[in-house]
């Protein structure tokens, strides 16, 4: 059966803003389907709040909203659109759930929309945990034994059946939000609470703890004929307990029997058949008792998953394009397999390698989270590697990590054998509490001596992954027997490398340095060879050039092609906070601009989400880890003729150096100029030959040259170590205490590189510029200013293109210092300037804050804003183009408003205090896009999630001391919006001086009713609370960390409250709107598609 | 220090690895398997006879052996190629290493080396005849005796594989084959009778020939049509088995006689069996199908089965005689995977619907033989 001809316009939803348990890996699926749908010739609408994605660009669907993803607003774009059908199953949680809003208000049903792929019985059959367990039950699957409560009394009831541990498990929420393991009475009656709290329909399970048991997912389609096939099984390193998001996983499944693996195969067959998801994928976890074999099922997803993206990235099937194609009809086996072009898309792959994802957290950010694995989701980002073995695969993606590790230990980080070293009451903690050291902890409880059985029955790893990290260790201990390299045989050295030993961990091994190793290697011919992943273990050609690195004897990269340019991109590694989808869109740009001027694009990345490591997107992509080493390895091979460091963050940055020393042509803005914009000496003298200012600071190599510089700086002063993006360990201090404390931390963080003291600039507003040159123009490609003050992290503000309150003399001073800076610089492509503007008496004076010669993170919201292709253009004049070429001779101005708003992981992390500082924390971002300032800062907040709520509902108002006069006028007109308001003695009684009505509550510490009360019964709608110091035990920082548990919004600067009142007023008066990206840039439209007969 | 070996290929390839397992030397043809899982089954697989098998998956071993996961009485194959063997053994069903069952049946293997090249080779050149040794390791003369080894086309290997007297057949499956845990093999009053010609046959057959309530008799494959029909069958079942069927003339004649008189069932060999007998010509593939993920579209319905294939040879579709009909195609290469008589109560199919190792999306088709019998 071909296509479905009754239906001519899809909607797609997207997942909204990157956040814990949904990133990159639903743009990477709804960029692949919106591609899918289009070659079918389908007219593609879309939806989705976040920016910094590629489906959002206007050339990836016909009719592109950057709007808040909620029914209402969703709606709106149905009524104008008037699609046919919708697909919910691309956009992860939220599409899936947005499209059941949509269902159960009638939205649908009214417009005439038709939920394709799976609908809203099936996806109610698969998510409401009763159902779906009735639904195994029907299919004599056993599920874990469980019960559904609404209330404490009924789950206290139910857990008297089903015994401790259990599972506490809320309803609805994302990403496993609120799950937990309850141990004893009280656990289990915390954890109940907030779970119901937590879930959207007040609804939690209690559920049989399979704690310990071998975790494994299934990745399954079916097509409307009924075919299923199996697309990956992956095998948890982890086993169950831990939330297969935060798990070390492997794929294929490795200790199963034929007969156990097709017993697990048939259930995912059944229960997707019983599920009834007509098409598209779906991932259904399972798991074994270790010693019976027992097989329960967990969960499974009707929809295109993280792990659907792991799957895709780890076999070469595409799933959520297929699933796209097959949502409009298409059967499996009318699909041709890309890869080998011969064969069918109804297969099931076969892999002839090993891949393992490790997650990567962000604990450091988040000092007073507990950092215990749980079946809630914790890490921000993964890494997957690729070997022929799994010591292979595993140790790639312990240095893809990107946590200074290059390796499973003996690699500088390792801390066994140093003074560090953790006892074995530690490592026995460390083994049995899962935690994202656990796997290093596993090496020191090897090292210690401790068997593979008693390792085993502390952390219930599988013996046979035991074993493997035991040879591992083994092949260590060989090699330190040889005094030097040049002692070492080739035999073993080889076997070294085919282990995925590092040459870093074998310089640490022979104290010498990578780069000896590597020399030495490469005399004996011991070099990496690189194998496609083609879905078929080589039964078929493969025409996809994906590959991976191992040392075998046969390498299959063709040669290349003569009379033509090749360029490397370097992406961005795993998601963390500060550096995520932002750089990937950026990469992904870069290799578009690259194949449009017929230059061959190489793309070099280690994350799995992301849409830079799908096969398409690249002339040739590698999967591999982002090391000097691992990337001079394909440089030696695929001789570019240029690479590209500046579009994947920090990660690429940080090699540029030893890449340039041995030889790789870095192209663009040179790798002096990059590190001189970092050296502070450098940078002043620049800024003094251009005649600009900065704040006054220094640099300090210890704590005693810190105490000097901050001496002549004076307080405040901003704290923060050299080389760290993200404000990592960045902090301000307004006295000598704080000052020494933060200066220790810093100096951690920075692992041996200076720590940077700068004047903090007071009152100050931050703005943000993008520009591009080529190094004989330039061009602001973006000015945003941020909305709150300097001091927050530009990474977490809310910030307004255009400028919405700064004078035009102002905005013209910082362009001409942008243009100034570029060409002092003599910067080829992006550049990114951080200024302060601060009121200095009667005038206004402009700082530079920070200079960095590359791309940044507002780069694809300066592209959304202004419907210019920024990264693109970049990319292009760092291959060799002019800006005049480009036809770039002026600044973008568009005619609307688009504020970024920043979205963070707060309830994740139960207790920690959210007040905004210098150190980022947000995971993602949001776009408002409206005519005036005040609407697009309503869809922003709406969009990021913030409540503005309605009139009529009390408002708890509490601020620091200097900001009470300027929120005097805040409050009065809050009050004229109809809310009441709350405050505690200092805020109230400056509220009440004005005449201004205010109800009092008490301050925590002094007893009740104060606001926790009030936030408990549910009765607060906003939170508005400006810190005055920070801290999860302080009573204001309880005070915002329970506003976030209870989901009440809580807006901590007294710009973004200005701002949030704006909103207010202005929805009061009026209905949001939505509008196309095409029509606010219709030359960035895509052709119509024809009208199918 | 680990002892080492070698393979040598008829084009004068050869691949130095650990050897594990037994020590030897053997001759055979060097395929390649892509099956993730299943090395216990393909191991006892008899159709493997005269075969160097390497498996694509590069990490085998991990789940050991067990007394379960059995095709066969030993091992047939001639060699067993790994990237590598693990030295520990994993699962809960498993009874010990895989490197000790190779070497108490004496069984060479070969690890370490690129088998993915190895692979590509065959891939690219066709199987080959090797030889894979840990005695000789002197490339020269592997080569040369791997170029004089006798191949396997055009030689009758059956006859080394089958067995040498009838037997009642009583074992179902495995509670590991199925979901459905309520024991439904109690004794009924009337099950068809299906004699089963053993070529080489994988025990699993005969456990669903059992398991869909059939009594099974397993008769050598070198009966005649009236031995067989002495039994008084209400079906004849084809099994599968190694090598190259045309040679196997004793079997082609017995099912020519057999057509018509009963209804019949083959696989794989049994399916090329049936296929000439019917007076189709057979032919050599370039590398073979063996694996557990081959498409197969069910011509019929439309629908496609994943399967489980092990198979060097098939039926070509150019002599089809008119009164077969294709029922099943592989979908990778448009291959014949199912034919039907048109006229007489006769199928049979060229891959595995008792997977064993492999999926089990086909099993219906031992239904579709158990109906025939009992509606003929």
């Amino acid at each position: 059966m071909p296509r479905r001809n009754d239906i001519r316009k899809i909607l797609l939803i997207g997942s909204g803003p990157i956040v814990i348990g949904q990133a990159c890996e639903f743009d990477y699926s709804g960029t692949q389907a919106c591609k899918a749908l289009r070659e079918e010739g389908y007219e593609v609408v879309l939806v989705n709040s976040n920016p910094a994605t590629i489906m959002t660009d206007p050339a990836t669907a016909h009719r592109t909203y950057i709007e808040p993803l909620t029914w209402q607003i969703v709606e709106k774009i149905i009524e104008r659109e008037r699609p046919d059908a919708l697909i919910p199953t691309l956009g992860g949680q939220t599409g899936l759930n947005l499209a059941i809003d949509l269902d159960r208000h009638g939205v649908l049903e009214k417009y005439g929309v038709q939920m394709i792929g799976a609908n809203a019985a099936v996806i109610a059959k698969a998510e409401e945990r009763e159902k779906f367990k009735e639904a195994m039950h029907a299919i004599g699957l056993e599920c874990c034994a469980s019960e559904i409560v609404t209330t404490i009394e009924q789950a206290r009831a139910a857990v008297s059946r089903i015994g401790l541990p259990c599972v506490v498990r809320p309803s609805f929420t994302l990403g496993g939000s609120g799950s937990a393991i309850a141990y004893n009475r009280g656990e289990f009656d915390t954890l109940v609470q907030r779970g119901l709290d937590q879930s959207p329909i007040h609804e939690v399970l209690i559920e049989e703890s399979v704690l310990g048991w071998k975790e494994y997912e299934m990745e399954v389609m079916r097509d409307l004929d009924d075919n299923v096939v199996i697309i990956c099984a992956i095998e948890n390193f982890d086993p169950m307990g831990v939330h297969t998001g935060d798990s070390i996983t492997v794929a294929p499944a490795q200790t199963l029997t034929d007969k156990e693996y097709q017993l697990m195969r048939d259930a995912s067959l059944a229960v997707i058949r019983e599920i009834g998801v007509e098409t598209g994928g779906s991932n259904i976890q399972f798991a074994i008792h270790p010693e019976t074999g027992r097989m329960v099922v967990i969960e499974m997803n009707p929809r295109v998953s993280r792990s659907s993206a792991l799957a895709s990235k780890a076999t070469g099937f595409p799933i959520a394009k297929i699933a796209a194609k097959l949502a409009v009809g298409y059967r499996l086996h009318e699909l041709a397999n890309d890869i080998t072009r011969k064969t069918k898309a109804c297969f099931e792959p076969t892999i002839d390698y090993v891949v393992t994802k490790i997650p990567r957290f962000a604990f450091e950010k988040f000092p007073d989270a507990d950092d215990t694995l749980t079946t809630q989701m914790k890490s921000v980002g993964e890494t997957m590697a690729i070997g022929r073995t799994f010591k292979e695969s595993l140790q790639k993606a312990l240095r893809g990590l990107e946590v200074g590790s290059f390796g499973l230990g003996c690699d500088g980080k390792d801390l066994w054998g140093t003074d560090k070293q953790p006892s074995i009451e530690e490592i026995r903690a460390k083994l049995s509490k899962p935690n994202f050291e656990r796997i290093w902890y596993v090496r020191y409880a090897i090292k210690a001596g401790l068997s593979i059985d008693e390792i085993y029955r502390l952390s219930w790893i599988d013996p046979w992954f035991l074993d493997q990290l035991a040879e591992i260790i083994e092949m260590e201990d060989r090699l330190r027997a040889f005094g030097d390299v040049s002692e070492v045989d080739d035999a073993t050295l080889r076997q070294a490398k085919r282990f995925g030993f590092s040459d870093r961990q074998l310089a640490t091994l022979w104290q010498t340095t990578d780069m000896a190793i590597r020399e030495n290697r490469k005399a004996r011919g011991i070099v990496a060879t690189f194998k496609s992943v083609d879905t078929c273990a080589a039964e078929f050609e493969a025409y996809t050039p994906y590959y991976y690195s191992t040392y075998e004897d046969e390498d299959e990269i063709p040669a290349k092609e003569s009379g033509k340019r090749r360029i490397m991109i370097l992406g961005g590694g795993p998601n963390r906070i500060g550096q995520g989808i932002e750089f990937d869109y950026c990469c992904c740009h870069a290799s578009f601009a690259l194949r449009e001027m017929g230059i061959e694009s190489v793309m070099v990345n280690s994350n799995p989400e992301t849409v830079s490591t799908d096969y398409d997107t690249s002339d040739l992509l590698f999967f591999e880890p982002l090391t000097t080493e691992d990337v001079l390895n394909i440089f030696d091979r695929v001789q570019p003729d240029g690479v590209i460091v500046q579009f994947g963050g920090q990660t690429p940055l940080n090699l540029a150096r030893a890449l340039d020393m041995a030889g790789v042509p870095i192209i663009g803005t040179t790798v002096d100029t990059i590190e001189a914009a970092e050296d502070r000496e450098k940078f002043a003298a620049m800024l003094r030959r251009v005649n600009l200012q900065q704040p006054s600071n220094g640099i300090a190599l210890n704590m005693n040259q810190a105490l000097d510089e901050v001496r002549k700086i004076g307080f405040p002063a901003l704290v923060r170590p050299s080389f760290v993006l993200g404000g990592r360990a960045m902090e301000i201090c307004y006295d000598q205490t704080q000052f020494e404390r933060y200066v220790a931390e810093a100096f951690i963080a920075a692992q041996g590189q200076p720590v940077l003291i700068d004047r903090f600039l007071e009152d100050a507003t931050e703005v943000d510029v993008d520009a591009i040159s080529d190094g004989q123009d330039v061009c602001v490609m973006g000015i945003m200013e941020h909305i709150e003050e300097a001091g927050v992290h530009s990474g977490d503000s809310a910030c307004s293109i255009p400028p919405y309150s700064l004078p035009m003399s102002v905005i013209q001073e910082i362009r001409d210092a942008t243009h100034a800076m570029a060409r002092h610089l003599k910067v080829v492509g992006l550049m990114n300037v951080q200024f302060a503007v601060k009121r200095d008496e009667d005038r206004m004076g402009v700082y530079v804050l920070e200079v960095n010669p590359r791309a940044s993170r507002t780069v694809p919201f300066v592209a959304k804003a202004t419907g210019v292709p920024v990264a693109k253009l970049a990319a292009k004049v760092m291959a060799g183009a002019t800006l005049a070429e480009l036809g770039i001779d002026s600044e973008p101005l568009p005619r609307h408003v688009s504020i970024k708003e920043s979205v963070f992981p707060f309830r994740k992390f139960v207790g920690v205090d959210i007040a905004l500082g210098p150190e980022m924390r947000s995971t993602g971002e949001v776009m408002g896009i409206s005519e005036r300032f005040s609407i697009a800062f309503a869809k922003s907040q709406i969009a990021a999630g913030v409540q503005l709520p309605p009139e009529q509902q009390i408002l708890f108002v509490s601020v620091t001391d200097r900001h009470k006069e300027p929120f005097v006028d805040l409050a009065r007109r809050l009050v004229a919006l109809g809310f009441q308001l709350i405050a505690t003695d200092g805020t109230a009684n400056s509220l009440e001086s004005a005449g201004i009505p205010v109800s009092r509550v008490k301050k925590i510490a002094e007893g009740h009713p104060n606001l926790l009360d009030y936030l408990i019964d549910d009765r607060v709608g906003l939170v508005m609370n400006t810190p005055s110091g920070k801290g999860a035990r302080t009573d204001e920082g309880r005070i915002r960390a329970a506003a976030v548990q209870h989901g009440v919004s809580c807006i901590t600067t007294v710009q973004a409250a200005e701002a949030a009142v704006r909103a207010m007023e202005a929805l009061r008066n009026e209905e949001l709107t939505v509008e196309a990206l095409q029509d606010r840039f219709p030359e960035t439209a895509l052709p119509e598609p024809p009208t199918s007969t | 220090m680990k002892k080492i070996a070698k393979l040598a290929l008829e084009d004068g390839t050869v691949y130095k690895g650990i050897a594990f397992g037994a020590a030897g030397e053997v001759d055979g043809e060097v395929v390649f398997n892509t099956s993730m899982t299943g090395y216990q089954e393909i191991l006892t697989d008899p159709s493997y006879r005269g075969q160097i098998v390497t498996m694509t998956y590069p990490l085998i071993g991990n789940y050991g052996v067990n007394n379960e996961d059995i095709e066969s009485h030993q091992p047939h194959l001639a060699g067993f190629i790994v990237r590598e063997n693990s030295r520990v053994v994993s699962n809960f069903r498993a009874d010990g290493p895989l490197n000790d069952y190779l070497e108490r049946h004496g069984i060479v293997g070969l690890a370490g080396i690129d088998t993915r090249a190895l692979v590509r080779r065959i891939r690219n050149l066709g199987a080959m005849k090797g030889v894979l040794s840990t005695e000789d390791l002197d490339d020269a003369r592997l080569v040369a005796k791997a170029q004089n080894s006798p191949g396997l086309v055009g030689r009758d290997l059956v006859r080394e594989v089958i067995p040498t007297e009838s037997r009642e057949w009583d074992e179902s499956l495995s509670r590991w084959a199925h979901l459905e845990q309520d024991d439904q093999d109690a004794e009924q009053d009337v099950r068809p009778h299906v004699v089963a010609l053993d070529y080489g046959m994988k025990w699993n057959i005969a456990r669903h020939l059992r398991h869909s309530g059939c009594r099974v008799t397993i008769l050598p494959g070198t009966a005649s049509a009236d031995q067989v029909l002495s039994h008084q069958p209400d079906g004849v079942f084809l099994s599968n088995g190694p090598g190259d069927p045309e040679p196997v003339t004793y079997a082609i004649e017995a099912i020519g006689r057999l057509l018509g008189k009963k209804p019949i069932f083959g696989i794989c060999l049994g399916h090329q069996l049936f296929g000439l007998a019917c007076g189709a010509r057979t032919f050599k593939l370039k590398f073979g199908h063996r694996g557990a993920n081959q498409p197969v579209l069910n011509v019929q319905t439309g629908r496609v089965e994943i399967t489980a294939q092990n198979h060097g040879f098939a039926v070509d579709e150019s002599s089809l005689p008119d009164e077969l009909e294709v029922t099943h195609r592989n979908l990778n290469d448009d291959t014949i995977a199912g034919l039907r008589h048109r006229r007489l109560p006769a199928f049979s199919v060229q891959y595995h619907p008792e997977a064993s190792a492999g999926p089990h999306d086909s099993r219906y088709l031992f239904d579709q033989f158990r109906n025939m019998m009992e509606r003929p």
